[in-house]
């Protein structure tokens, strides 16, 4: 259990303000999406999050602990599986846990037992090449739970896949998350994925190039639980959400 | 049928095309001997060099012995400096900067050039062939190598450090896995430098060696022992270019995975 607070962060790339007094908070087993538009800043934020890089100003807090440009704290998942095309898929799961020193052979069934959880049964032996793209990032969001149960980044998991395989996705990592109580922020540009997975959405909105440094907007929190999401966007409180939220981003 | 039938003659013709070709060349080659177009003491028949091939056979296995443990030595110290290099290169940017052009510069050094040069420094023993075998090898693995670490995806480093991994982590788990595939095509290239590297700095002086018996029985007009040393050369570099693609195979087996 985890919760991540974003403190008051701002960043400037080459004289260019790219995020400007950005402040968000992320409940303890609470889903958050970051919605915006493409080349708003949000990969920015992430990297400040995760540690990669030091904000101009502001603080990342995990469970009131400052941990601003210490990288190794939070999992964190990219739209690229990123998985190592050398490894076997069991090997790329435990590499988190071969990274902090615990030798291969323990790390290993440590990473085995949960497959069959993950949707990953049969594929231990099998190399990244081997297997689809669904398929990979269960491996990849697999290999990020395994670094921390507590916190976990998301930059697009989705993304990449075809419309199908993100339905099934959004299904099984909400199913995943509830299992494991995971607190997660996910980084998205599709509003009908925010609205599926989120318990709330922080809308960013601006266009740094354009000199308009991007702010949190708003925050749109969603009423419906997350076990009640199947069909949830038939319903008409999903368009209500998907109007304010389409209005926030402008 | 008639389909399947082509589709199961056509591969074993493309498989048979070469070797028919050799086998033709070689065959011309004999009848122009026999009939006595070109004198045999010009160009032998090759059932001469054959002959010649069998005849000296012992010589030649123990001059090829001593070319093979030149190269072999020259190849192992070849890879050893060109991995540190690679190395110190991609870890410190200065190193690259001030060090890669001189690599460059290396392999536009013609062997040939240098290897007096080396035997007049380092004797008629086995270390002049070895220090040419070493600069002739050394820059294709450096750079293969180098080219492998600089193909990992920016993302992947970014993850692995974002998991708390060390440089000396990202390096065992991501680069030089990463640079196996370029490490093998620069070796393969290098594996037949090191056979012909020993062989051209046996000429220039030595006691036994491939090149040696070479001078020897080139100033003896024995052109036919002349032809099958230059086979079994031929032979020797093959087989060692089919041993690192075997070694290649063996050590990245998610290689095999997509057929």
């Amino acid at each position: 259990m985890a919760q991540l607070e974003v403190e008051r962060v701002s960043v400037a790339f080459d004289g260019v303000q790219v995020l400007d007094d950005v402040s968000l908070t992320v409940a303890s087993g609470h889903i958050a999406c970051l919605l915006g538009p493409s080349g708003c800043g949000k990969t920015t934020l992430f990297h400040v999050v995760a540690g990669l890089s030091l904000p101009d100003a502001g603080h990342v807090v995990l469970d009131g602990r400052e941990i601003t440009g210490e990288p190794g704290q939070l999992a964190y998942m990219l739209q690229k599986d990123l998985l190592l095309p050398e490894k076997t898929i069991a090997d790329n799961v435990a590499l988190p846990l071969v990274l902090r020193g615990v030798p291969r052979e323990q790390a290993r069934p440590r990473a085995l037992e949960l497959f069959d959880t993950f949707g990953l049964a049969g594929t231990a032996d099998r190399w990244p090449s081997e297997l689809s793209g669904g398929m990979r990032q269960r491996a990849a969001l697999l290999r990020s739970y395994l670094f921390s149960q507590e916190f976990m980044l998301l930059d697009e998991p989705f993304s990449a896949l075809d419309a199908f395989t993100k339905a099934d996705m959004h299904a099984w990592f909400l199913d995943v998350a509830e299992r494991f109580g995971t607190t997660a922020l996910v980084v998205t540009h599709d509003v009908d994925e925010a609205l599926e997975l989120a318990d709330e959405i922080f809308v960013m909105r601006g266009a740094p190039q354009a000199g308009d440094p991007t702010r949190i907007v708003g925050t749109e929190r969603i009423s419906c639980p997350r076990a009640e999401r199947s069909g949830f966007s038939l319903t008409e409180e999903f368009l209500e959400h998907k109007r304010r939220v389409l209005a926030l981003l402008g | 049928m008639s389909t399947r039938r082509s589709e199961t003659s056509a591969p074993a013709l493309q498989k048979l095309a070469a070797p028919v070709t050799v086998v033709a060349l070689v065959a011309i080659w004999q009848l122009v001997c026999s009939v006595g177009i070109v004198p045999s003491f010009l160009l032998p028949s090759p059932v001469a060099v054959v002959q010649a091939l069998i005849g000296d056979w012992q010589l030649l296995a123990g001059h090829a012995a001593t070319s093979l443990a030149e190269a072999a030595l020259g190849l192992a110290a070849g890879i050893a400096l060109g991995f540190a290099a690679a190395v110190a290169m991609d870890r410190f940017e200065l190193v690259y900067r001030a060090f890669y052009p001189l690599v460059v510069l290396t392999q536009t050094i013609p062997t040939v050039a240098i290897a007096p040069l080396l035997v007049l420094w380092f004797g008629y023993g086995m270390l002049p062939k070895v220090v040419l075998i070493v600069v002739a090898t050394f820059f294709p693995i450096t750079v293969g190598l180098l080219d492998g670490f600089r193909s990992v995806d920016p993302d992947v480093i970014d993850l692995m450090r974002s998991m708390g991994a060390s440089r000396t982590q990202v390096m065992r788990h991501a680069k030089l896995p990463a640079s196996l595939g370029h490490f093998f095509s620069g070796l393969k290239i290098s594996a037949a430098y090191a056979i012909v590297g020993a062989v051209i700095a046996e000429w220039l002086g030595g006691f036994s060696g491939l090149g040696v018996y070479m001078t020897r029985v080139c100033s003896a007009y024995a052109f036919d022992k002349m032809f099958a040393v230059i086979i079994l050369i031929s032979a020797l570099s093959l087989v060692l270019m089919w041993a690192v693609g075997a070694l290649r195979r063996r050590l990245m087996p998610w290689e095999r995975s997509g057929d």
